[in-house]
């Protein structure tokens, strides 16, 4: 059988995608009809450079959702006869399929493994995202409003941090050595508390004149939040739902950690420009207590900012953590993410570039859209 | 002003010292002793090998003793061997006389356990080598994001602002790995490609040429660029809204005098503080790049010095490492208030 062609490869990629574009097309065609009830997200696609931003962000993640349909072999699977063979390369053995991307250096199809790959990116990046704006906020907002000595030590703490070259941090924190130390577990024991903290205060202001509601919030997030904690940090879930690996973790951590300094920043700078508005002094008037005001009064508008940082801050962790596979401390040795693919083919690189480069080109779009995302997030922001 | 100055260096060295005091404890950590240990010692030694070996050089003294030790606030670890030589921190091959302190403030940065030399010779050697690929990258990344930024903030909203910030956008997302391998892959790939240059710039450790040393620059400049020119544009952007501005334009001075002479240099006090700030974060760049295109300069000392566990190099690489980031902090700010008379420091 022969190789196909670059035009049967760009046809044999476009037809594995089918779920993805009518999963498009149904999306958009919907938040098109909406669009004027959408709010923010219904103004972007005012903008073409929101627009772009926005395809490119929902094709990378309706390919995470969809990968099992998309996939045309096992991405840790070896199949003899195929290490390094160029792109569009038939399977020796099985008439009629194709190594679309060709494969790499153990024989494994890396179409699908970029496919797969991006399901693991795009699982870690907004989670640590998350936690990172979690724990930003939770600090930031105490920092900003009620300054004084708390600011002062949080600010020197947050500075010190952010002094530090995030590869060496990287290279120190992230290694099996530390793992045996179990430093990562103390760190994360730390940082998954804030979450819990958040939600707990959040409902705690709202509603502590309806004693029965905010008991009945409170409670559930407890329960939620410690079980889920007990499993993620400790690895001590009763019932075995909530795990992380232990490598995973030690890269969640890492990278949550080197972030939350960031948006703590932002945070406490917002909170400091927004303690002097008006609607502020009013609710300090009323007799609101201080988190109240910061949770349900600063928090609510200083959103605009901390959505477009959400997505910028989403594309930085996908480089981060596409920086922490080139240098081999990625998830784990078999993970198709995207560094690892990246650091494995370039060794290769001057011989065979169908390695590297599939992968290279994936992350580069997929922060690219993000990047867009937000550019455009913004512009619509300024608007109004 | 000295005030300032004087707070800001008092700050920048307790920020050192709990810096250098968390690399310290992290390397300093059981396991990477251990490690350390087996790498130095023999790979099959047992754990009371390991013991032994670790306690006949000192490290098994309290944490807070041995990070003195290498401050040189306390005295260094002297150990006599049963035939009667004598080991210790301060012991160097060839030099009878033993000193009670050899730290930091001595000027002793220590002594490599990988490189089997002294820690600041290598370090300055790499350096050198790093500074090269770093002037050359300036010398790229700064006028071209400035330009970039220049031309897009001038016109805001036309289709040239449009191109170019939807291209300085698409720098920012590319991050040196990915850009790294698509130049190689276009410029240098035996397979396919131009064959303009050399994808390994090990030869540029001698001498410097264009195809040796053209890849890692533009790899790196071209991550760079993106951020300084979007803050160069937004700068330029709201100069040019500014009253002085329309005033000369209705005084019919043509646009590109206004740009060059009025607008500029207003435009550039921004970016001046962002290029600063830039410098720190070009490092994990510098190590990237280093590894990408096998050249030995600071960023690859900084990957030998953390996957070897070696203590001293890594805290001399950290020490430099913090120490630019303070600095430029420092610069940024002083020279701020020099480009801009209109703040001053309290």
């Amino acid at each position: 059988m022969e190789a196909l062609t670059a035009l049967q490869i760009t046809i044999g990629i476009f037809t594995q995608l089918i779920p993805v574009w009518v999963a498009m097309g149904i999306i958009l065609s919907i938040s098109a009809y909406y669009r004027q009830r959408l709010g923010l997200y219904g103004h972007l696609f005012d903008s073409r450079v929101g627009t772009l931003g926005l395809l490119l962000v929902l094709f990378w993640v309706l390919t995470a959702i969809l990968a099992d349909l998309i996939i045309t072999h096992d991405p840790l699977a070896q199949i003899s006869g195929m290490k390094n063979k160029g792109i569009g390369f038939p399977v020796r053995g099985v008439e009629g399929t194709f190594y679309l991307l060709g494969g790499d250096n153990l024989a494994r199809d890396i179409f699908s493994r970029v496919v797969m790959g991006c399901r693991t990116v795009l699982t870690i990046a907004p989670a640590a995202t998350v936690f990172a704006f979690m724990v930003g906020i939770t600090l930031g907002l105490p920092a900003g409003y009620r300054s004084g000595k708390l600011d002062t030590i949080l600010s020197f703490l947050s500075n010190l941090v952010l002094a530090f070259p995030v590869i060496l941090l990287f290279f120190l924190l992230v290694t099996p050595e530390i793992r045996s130390t179990g430093v990562p577990i103390y760190l994360a024991a730390v940082l998954f508390v804030f979450p819990i903290i958040l939600f707990v205060v959040l409902f705690q202001s709202r509603f502590y004149t309806q004693p029965v509601k905010r008991n009945i919030y409170v409670a559930i997030t407890l329960v939620l939040g410690f079980w889920a904690y007990s499993g993620l940090a400790f690895n001590m879930d009763p019932l075995g739902v909530f795990y992380m690996e232990p490598n995973l973790l030690n890269i969640f951590v890492a990278v949550v950690f080197v972030n939350s300094p960031t948006v703590f920043r932002i945070v406490r700078g917002l909170t400091l420009d927004i303690k002097t508005r008006d609607y502020v002094a009013a609710a300090e008037t009323r007799g609101e207590g201080p988190w109240y005001i910061m949770l349900w009064e600063i928090l609510p508008n200083a959103r605009g900012p901390l959505i477009v940082d959400f997505c910028l801050r989403i594309g930085y962790i996908t480089i981060l953590l596409g920086t922490l596979g080139f240098f081999g401390l990625g998830v784990s040795p078999e993970s198709p993410d995207w560094g690892m693919t990246i650091n494995e083919g370039r060794k290769l690189l001057s011989i065979y570039p169908h390695l590297a480069i599939p992968p290279a080109l994936a992350l580069m779009s997929l922060v690219l859209g993000l990047n867009l995302l937000a550019d455009g997030l913004r512009e619509q922001s300024l608007k109004d | 002003m000295w005030i300032f100055i004087v707070k800001r260096t008092g700050m920048m060295v307790l920020t050192a010292l709990c810096l250098t005091f968390l690399v310290f404890f992290l390397t300093n950590l059981q396991p990477n002793l251990e490690k350390l240990a087996k790498t130095q010692g023999s790979m099959r030694m047992s754990d009371v090998q390991v013991e032994q070996w670790l306690e006949s050089r000192g490290y098994k003294q309290p944490l807070l003793v041995r990070y003195g030790e290498w401050l040189g606030v306390t005295p260094g670890f002297v150990f006599v061997r049963e035939d009667g030589k004598t080991l210790g921190r301060c012991v160097k091959p060839g030099v009878d006389l033993i000193a009670n302190y050899c730290g930091v403030l001595q000027a002793d940065m220590g002594w490599s356990t990988v490189f089997k030399d002294n820690v600041a010779s290598i370090v300055s050697k790499r350096l050198g080598l790093t500074g090269w690929l770093m002037l050359f990258v300036m010398l790229v990344m700064v006028p071209m994001a400035l330009i970039i930024g220049v031309l897009a903030g001038m016109r805001e909203g036309s289709r040239t602002d449009r191109n170019l910030s939807t291209f300085a956008i698409l720098t920012t997302a590319t991050p040196e790995y990915v850009s790294g391998v698509i130049f190689v892959v276009i410029f240098a790939s035996s397979a396919v490609g131009l064959r303009w240059f050399k994808g390994s710039s090990t030869s540029a450790m001698d001498e410097i040429t264009i195809a040796n040393f053209t890849l890692p620059v533009m790899t790196m400049a071209f991550y760079g660029m993106g951020y300084i020119a979007r803050m160069t544009r937004a700068s330029m952007a709201e100069v040019m809204t500014a009253q002085y501005i329309r005033t000369a334009r209705l005084k019919g001075v043509s646009f590109s005098n206004i740009v060059l002479k009025h607008a500029l240099r207003n435009a550039l006090i921004a970016p001046f503080t962002v290029i600063m700030l830039q410098i720190p974060w070009l490092l994990t760049g510098v190590v990237i790049v280093e590894t990408l295109f096998n050249y030995k300069g600071f960023g690859w000392l900084l990957v030998q010095a953390a996957s070897n566990n070696d203590i001293d190099l890594l805290l001399a690489c950290s020490m430099v490492a913090v120490f630019v980031v303070l600095i430029t902090q420092l610069i940024s700010d002083i020279g701020y208030v020099f480009l801009n008379p209109r703040i001053r420091i309290n």
